[in-house]
């Protein structure tokens, strides 16, 4: 069972490592901090362990472990979306023999 | 856990954690990175509601396990939910940091929980993944929260150095390893005690010594420990999602920390034993002009940009710190409203954390193809008319391609290739390596001695002059 559980562990770790080095350089924050958020499926462990809880240091334990992994999952993934959704895309800049291009409020070219 | 229900669990768990692959994915370009959150979301949402299946089939939680769940989930995603809305975007590092203390703390828990349940009946397919999660997690826990408090401000993000630092670091570790092994050959809870006691202070006193500027490797590194302290508790509660999950995240830190420690061009273990002895660049010492700079008047500068038809702004930590991102926006906007062509130069360790600047950058509403990496952007300097370097220093001195420096080798944005370069800065003072920057005293370079917030202002109101 350890060796079956060890050989997902490194064919995951290769996995991730392909995946993640062609994220750009650029996407590094929302990267680090989206993967924080998927550390926070330790909530199903917390879960898992505190079904099992009894008496008043089982229950603690469990409140505390549930509490931290939930604030782990939720405001992980808020901020990142938050983040993403700042980045925007808009046409290249004119060229300079036109330079009357103005942004509108939306981020698209008008021109 | 037997039978067909558990078989349909086992494969939600599966589809959640290929949703976290496929999500990850999704991230290689900004257009699809907010998509690849959503999948992963998805994928979090169905393993947790599998989770809560699971335990409703087999009946063990009762009704105050019940109770203590919800009340968690809810006190926990609410206080989640408030930080992650109001955080301010130079704020981030910080919050991350909190988040892999608590996301780890809970990890620790989960195994400690299921290692006291299983009593001292335990194998090593147990114990030594315990033992490993606990050790590596309070580690984590103290050291995110350090890291946090030196990022926040609350405790200096000066190198902290106490005498004989290495020998309780030794002496600590030695008791955390040794406690460890202990508690594999006779299982108890006491031992424990001792070896998480170890970890935590062994966590405090790794990260005091490591001075503000390295705070990006640092992040990376405690992310990669808490992916795989993850990865030990699945071991521990046999859950093939944990094991999956900490492993990606695990990678991710371990890439990132490779990638900020080779753009320092120091080695992980010279940051983890102390930094360059020097403290934040923003604190630096103030000094004159010295001999062979040139500065220059907002207006002057304004002519130069005005008129340029190339011009890349460098922006470093200084900027961030004068929280002038907008004032540089506001600037590159009406430069490209001329028809100028304006890009960023970004170096991977501008900023607090891996990929900081890009975000202030995005949050200032620069479109993020302006965004350039430096190996995209270097060849770009000699077709440049002017370099705008605004708070980064070390980064762009030219002493790193000469040997004997203390940063030499460091890979340096080629700003000096520029045709003109014009820096605004508050004073002749030190960057973090605490040496001259060459750059400086370069012919073509003059200096705008003020804070990066005035200043940008300045020259904005100049270039509209100019243009009226």
């Amino acid at each position: 069972m350890l060796l079956t559980d060890f050989i997902i562990f490194v064919l995951s770790l290769w996995v991730g490592f392909e995946v993640i080095s062609k994220v750009p350089a650029t996407l590094h924050t929302p990267l680090m901090s989206e993967a924080n958020s998927i550390h926070g499926i330790v909530l199903a462990g917390a879960i898992l362990v505190a079904a099992t809880a009894r008496g008043p240091l089982g229950y603690a334990l469990a409140f505390i472990a549930v509490a931290f992994a939930s604030m782990n999952v939720v405001g992980g993934y808020v901020v990142t979306g938050r983040m993403l959704k700042m980045f925007k895309r808009r046409a290249a800049p004119a060229a300079p023999a036109s330079p009357a291009v103005e942004p509108s409020p939306n981020g698209k070219v008008t021109a | 856990m037997t039978g067909a229900f558990s078989t349909v669990i086992q494969l939600i768990y599966l589809a959640a954690a290929s949703c976290f692959v496929f999500g990850l994915h999704l991230m290689n370009t900004p257009a699809t990175a907010r998509r690849g959150n959503q999948v992963s979301i998805a994928g979090m949402v169905a393993a947790i509601a599998a989770t809560i299946a699971l335990v409703i089939h087999l009946g063990t939680a009762n009704a105050t396990g019940w109770i203590v769940i919800g009340t968690g989930a809810l006190v926990g995603g609410g206080l989640g939910l408030y930080a992650a809305r109001a955080v301010q975007m130079t704020a981030m590092p910080q919050l991350v940091s909190i988040f892999n203390a608590v996301g780890g703390g809970a990890a620790a828990l989960v195994a400690i929980r299921g290692y006291m349940t299983l009593g001292t009946a335990v194998g090593a397919s147990i114990s030594v993944p315990t033992v490993l999660d606990v050790i590596i997690r309070s580690v984590t826990f103290s050291g995110s929260i350090i890291a946090a408090g030196k990022l926040q401000g609350l405790i200096t993000s000066a190198p902290v150095t106490i005498p004989g630092a290495r020998i309780i670091n030794l002496a600590l570790a030695v008791v955390a390893v040794g406690g460890g092994a202990y508690v594999i050959s006779s299982p108890g809870m006491g031992a424990l005690g001792a070896v998480i006691a170890a970890a935590l202070v062994f966590g405090v006193s790794m990260v005091m010594p490591i001075g503000g500027a390295d705070m990006p490797v640092v992040i990376s590194l405690l992310n990669a420990f808490t992916g795989t302290a993850v990865a030990m508790a699945g071991f521990v509660i046999g859950s093939v999602g944990l094991i999956i999950a900490g492993a990606l995240v695990g990678a991710s830190g371990g890439i990132l920390t490779k990638l900020m420690a080779d753009a320092m061009n120091r080695s992980l273990a010279n940051i983890m034993l102390g930094g360059f002895g020097a403290a934040d660049s923003t604190g630096a010492l103030a000094a004159g002009p010295a001999a062979g700079v040139q500065s220059i008047a907002a207006d002057d500068a304004a002519i130069q940009l005005a008129y340029a038809s190339k011009v890349i702004i460098v922006p470093g930590y200084g900027l961030a710190a004068a929280q002038a991102q907008h004032e540089v926006a506001a600037l590159a906007d009406l430069l490209e409203s001329r028809g100028v062509d304006v890009s960023y130069a970004i170096h991977p360790v501008a900023g607090r954390m891996p990929g900081h600047m890009n975000v202030l950058l995005a949050e200032a509403n620069v479109p993020y193809p302006l965004l350039k990496e430096m190996d995209e952007i270097n060849p770009e300097f000699a077709r440049t008319d002017v370099a705008l370097v605004i708070g980064a220093n070390d980064v762009t001195n030219p002493a790193a391609r000469r040997p004997g420096t203390a940063i030499s080798g460091m890979p340096i944005l080629d700003v000096d290739a520029a045709k003109s370069i014009i820096v605004i800065k508050r004073s002749m003072g030190h960057g973090y390596a605490g040496i001259d920057n060459e750059l400086y005293t370069n012919p073509k370079t003059s200096m705008l001695f003020a804070d990066a917030k005035k200043g940008l202002a300045e020259l904005t109101a100049s270039v509209k002059m100019l243009v009226a």
